[in-house]
C-alpha cells in the first residue's frame, strides 16, 4: 500500500528528539590523556590527595592492559588521545538552583526533567550531570532530615570522605577491566547515595546524565551504600546530542547492600544511537556491579537499553551474604546499526542465595543483540538457586540475536533453571492487527510491549510508561 | 460457496487488504469508495471485518490490550471518544454475556493455546465488539463440533441487521441450517458461476460441485 509506505518513510526519517546541542560556555580540557590530565581533573574537583593517588594508580595500571576483544561488538579503534576528558559548563560554586545557568535548566526542561523542585514529579529527587559535572541535586534538604546523603560524587569526595574512601573500588576495583580502570583514572562526576541504617528512602532517587560537548568522553561514577535494613530505589536516565562522531561513555556503578538492605537500580539508557546508516552514536562501555554483603540483602537491576551505537554492560551481583537475592531484568533494543552485548553475572557465594535473570533482546533493522550471562555457584553456596529466562525477538530479517549463557556450578545442591526462546514478529500477526484497525506501528508496539512486560513491571510506575514510549520511538521505521 | 482452491479465501484476503496479494485489474467499491486504495487498517476502520480461517496467535499480548487497541482505533476513526479501561471492561463484559464467552479470555494472550473452537468463537466475539458493516467469515464453521457451530451461528444471527452485510464463506450446507442465507453464490476457479437463494445450497449438497461446474459454461460464458 503506497499510503502506509509513505508513513513508514516519514517515521524512519524522524529525528532523535533529544539530539539538540545546548549553546553554553564550556570549560573544556584539551584532548589527550596523561598524568597531567588526571591531576587537572582532580584539582578542578578539589579532591583530597588520596583520591588523586588512587586515580594515578588506576592510570598506571591502565597503561599495562589491553582493550578487551571477547565481546560480540565491532567498532574502529578508539583514539584515547583524541578525547577530551573534562568538560564543564562555565560557572561554578553554585549555592542553590537559582544560580544554575537558565540555559541549563531549559535543557533539562526540554528533556522532560524539570529541576525546579516545585515542578518535580512528586517523589523523585534528581541529580543532573551535564558532561563532566553535576549541575543540580534536588530535594537534598528533605532527604538530609532522614540522614540520607544524595549528592554529586565530587561533593561526596570532599564532604563524606570516610564513606567514599571506604567503599570506592570495593565492588569494582580499579584493576577490574579496561574500561573500569580508565574510568577510575579519569572519572569526573556522578552520584553518591548513602542510606543510613533502617531508613526507607521515601522517594525515588534519580540521576539524569547528559553528554553535551563535542569530542568529550563521559566517565561518571555512581556509588550507593545501603546500611542494614535500609531501602532505596534509584533511577538513571541518559541522553546525548546527535553528532556524526562517536563519543565514549565509560561509567562505573558500585552498589553495596548490608544486612536486610534492599537496592533497586533502574536504568533507562537512551544515549544517541547514531543515524539510520550507523553514523555517530555513543559507545557505551559500562561496569555495574552490586555486592550483597549482608544476610538477606537484595539487589535488583532493571535496565531498558534503547540508545547507544554500542552497548557493553553486564550489571552483576555478588551474592555474599546468606539468603541474599540478586535480580536482573533487561530489555535491550537494537535498531538500524546498533550493537548490544549485554547481560549479567550472578556470583553465588553465600548459602541459600537466589538469583533471577530475565533478559529480553529485541533486534530490528541491522541491529545485533547479544545476551551474555554468567551464573557461578561457588563451593559453599549450599541451596543456591538461579532462574534464567532469555528471550529474543526479531523484527525483519537483517538483524541478529545471539546468546552466550555460561554456567559454573561447584555445589551439588544448586538448582538451576534456564529457559530461552527466539521469536519473530510475523507478517501474519501484523496483518491480523491491521484487520482489527490497528496500524503497523501500533501493532509492533503492542507485540514488543507484550514481549517486555515482565521487565517493565519491575520499573517504578512513571518510568514504565516512559520506557514504553521510548521503545516505540526507538522502533519507528523498523517495519514496512 | 465453492470447492477447495476456487479462490474463496483469496477473495476474502483481497477485500481485507492482505498485501501479499497483488490485484492486477478491477476495483472494489465499498460504500462508494475504492477499497483497494486503502491500507488494511483503514478498511477495518471503515467497517470491513474478516473472521480469519486461521486466526493468528500473538504470544505476550493479552486479549484485553489487543481488543482495547482495536476498539479505540475504530472508535477514533468513527469520531467517537476512546474508551478508558473501565468503560472498555464494562462493554466487553456485556458482549461476553451475549456470546457466552468466558471472561478469562481477557487475560490470555491473543489466540495463544486456544482450541479451534475457541479461536473461531473469539473471531465472532471480536466482530460483535467492533460492530463492522461488512463482515467476511472465512470458513468459520470448519473444525467446529455441532455445539460450537450453534454458538457461532447464533452469534452471527444476533448481528444481522439491515445496516450490515455478512459474507459467509463455507463448504458445507450444514452451517446454513443455522445461518439462513439471503443469497448463495457459487465460486469456481475465481468466478461466480451461479447465484440463487438458499435452495441453491441444498442443491449443491445433493449434486456436488462437479455438476455445477459442468453447467458453469452456460452460466458464465466469459470464463477463462
Ligand atoms: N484470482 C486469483 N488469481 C490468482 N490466483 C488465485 C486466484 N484465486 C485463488 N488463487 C490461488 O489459488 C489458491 C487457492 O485459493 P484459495 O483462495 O485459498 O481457495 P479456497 O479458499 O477457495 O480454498 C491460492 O494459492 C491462490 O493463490
Ligand atoms: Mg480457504
Amino acid at each position: 500500500m503506497s499510503t502506509s509506505t509513505n508513513a513508514i518513510e516519514a517515521l524512519v526519517n524522524r529525528e532523535y528528539k533529544w539530539g539538540f546541542v545546548t549553546e553554553i560556555e564550556q570549560d573544556v580540557a584539551p584532548p589527550g590523556l596523561n598524568e597531567d590530565t588526571i591531576r587537572l581533573i582532580s584539582s578542578k574537583k578539589n579532591e583530597p590527595e588520596w583520591l588523586l593517588e588512587w586515580r594515578l594508580k588506576a592510570y598506571r595500571h591502565w597503561l599495562t592492559i589491553k582493550e578487551p576483544t571477547w565481546h560480540n561488538v565491532h567498532y574502529p579503534p578508539i583514539d584515547y588521545q583524541g578525547i577530551s576528558y573534562y568538560a564543564a559548563p562555565k560557572k561554578k560554586e553554585l549555592q542553590s538552583l537559582d544560580e544554575v545557568d537558565p540555559e541549563l535548566l531549559r535543557t533539562y526542561e526540554k528533556l522532560g526533567i524539570p529541576l525546579e523542585e516545585q515542578k518535580m514529579l512528586t517523589g523523585v529527587a534528581v541529580d543532573a550531570v551535564f558532561d563532566s559535572v553535576s549541575v543540580a541535586t534536588t530535594f537534598k534538604e528533605k532527604l538530609a532530615e532522614l540522614g540520607i546523603i544524595f549528592c554529586s560524587f565530587s561533593e561526596a569526595a570532599q564532604e563524606h570522605q570516610e564513606l567514599v574512601r571506604k567503599y570506592l573500588g570495593s565492588v569494582v576495583p580499579y584493576t577490574d577491566n579496561f574500561f573500569a580502570t580508565l574510568n577510575s583514572a579519569v572519572f569526573t562526576d556522578g552520584s553518591f547515595c548513602y542510606i543510613p541504617k533502617g531508613v526507607r528512602c521515601p522517594m525515588e532517587l534519580s540521576t539524569y546524565f547528559r553528554i553535551n560537548a563535542a569530542s568529550t568522553g563521559q566517565f561518571e561514577r555512581t556509588l550507593i551504600v545501603a546500611e542494614p535494613g535500609s531501602h532505596v530505589s534509584y533511577l538513571e536516565g541518559c541522553t546525548a546530542p546527535m553528532r556524526d562522531e562517536n563519543q565514549l561513555h565509560a561509567a562505573v556503578v558500585e552498589l553495596i547492600a548490608h544486612d536486610d538492605a534492599r537496592i533497586k537500580y533502574s536504568t533507562i539508557q537512551n544515549w544517541y544511537p547514531g543515524d539510520k546508516d550507523g553514523k555517530g552514536g555513543i559507545y557505551n562501555f559500562v561496569t555495574k556491579r552490586g555486592k550483597c554483603l549482608g544476610r538477606n540483602s537484595h539487589i535488583s537491576w532493571t535496565q531498558v537499553e534503547t540508545g547507544s551505537a554500542i552497548t557493553w554492560k553486564y550489571p552483576s551481583c555478588m551474592l555474599i551474604g546468606d539468603n541474599s537475592v540478586g535480580e536482573f531484568y533487561s530489555v535491550a533494543l537494537t535498531n538500524n546499526y546498533q550493537q548490544a552485548d549485554t547481560g549479567t553475572k550472578m556470583i553465588h557465594v553465600g548459602k541459600n542465595t537466589r538469583s533471577t535473570i530475565v533478559s529480553k533482546g529485541i533486534s530490528a533493522g541491522h541491529g545485533q543483540n547479544t545476551y551474555r550471562g554468567g551464573v557461578k555457584i561457588l563451593k559453599n553456596a549450599t541451596g543456591a538457586r538461579n532462574y534464567t529466562q532469555c528471550d529474543s525477538l526479531l523484527i525483519g530479517d537483517k538483524c541478529g540475536a545471539h546468546t552466550f549463557p555460561y554456567i559454573e556450578v561447584k555445589n551439588s545442591t544448586a538448582r538451576m533453571e534456564h529457559e530461552a526462546s527466539t521469536s519473530k514478529i510475523g507478517d501474519d500477526q501484523i496483518f491480523y492487527c491491521n484487520q482489527r484497525g490497528i496500524t503497523k506501528e501500533d501493532a509492533v508496539n503492542l507485540i514488543v510491549n507484550g514481549f517486555c512486560k515482565e521487565v517493565f513491571r519491575e520499573l517504578p510506575m512513571e518510568f514504565a510508561v516512559e520506557a514504553q514510549k521510548l521503545l516505540s520511538v526507538s522502533l519507528e521505521g523498523s517495519v514496512g | 460457496m465453492g470447492p477447495n482452491g476456487s479462490g474463496k479465501s483469496t477473495l476474502a484476503q483481497v477485500l481485507a487488504g492482505r498485501e501479499t496479494y497483488e490485484v492486477t485489474r478491477g476495483e472494489v467499491l465499498y460504500e462508494g469508495k475504492n477499497l483497494l486504495e486503502m491500507a488494511p487498517e483503514e478498511r477495518a476502520c471503515e467497517g470491513v471485518f474478516m473472521a480469519f480461517q486461521y486466526p493468528v496467535e500473538i504470544p505476550g499480548v493479552s486479549s484485553a490490550q489487543f481488543l482495547k487497541a482495536a476498539l479505540n482505533a475504530i472508535r477514533r476513526a468513527r469520531g467517537l471518544e476512546e474508551l478508558d479501561a473501565m468503560e472498555f471492561l464494562a462493554l466487553v463484559k456485556q458482549k461476553f454475556k451475549v456470546l457466552g464467552v468466558d471472561e478469562k479470555l481477557l487475560h490470555r494472550s491473543v489466540n495463544e493455546g486456544f482450541s479451534g473452537g475457541e479461536k473461531k468463537r473469539n473471531e465472532i466475539f471480536q466482530m460483535a465488539l467492533l460492530e463492522p458493516r461488512l463482515c467476511i467469515l472465512d470458513e468459520t464453521d470448519s473444525g467446529l463440533d455441532i455445539d460450537a457451530l450453534k454458538i457461532v451461528a447464533s452469534g452471527v444471527n444476533g448481528l444481522r441487521s439491515p445496516g450490515r452485510a455478512i459474507l459467509v464463506i463455507t463448504h458445507y450446507q450444514r452451517l446454513l441450517n443455522y445461518i439462513i442465507p439471503d443469497y448463495v453464490h457459487v465460486l469456481v476457479d475465481g468466478r461466480i458461476v451461479r447465484s440463487g437463494g438458499k435452495e441453491l445450497a441444498l442443491e449443491l449438497e445433493e449434486k456436488g460441485y462437479a455438476l455445477i461446474e459442468g453447467g458453469a459454461g452456460a452460466a458464465a460464458p466469459g470464463r477463462r
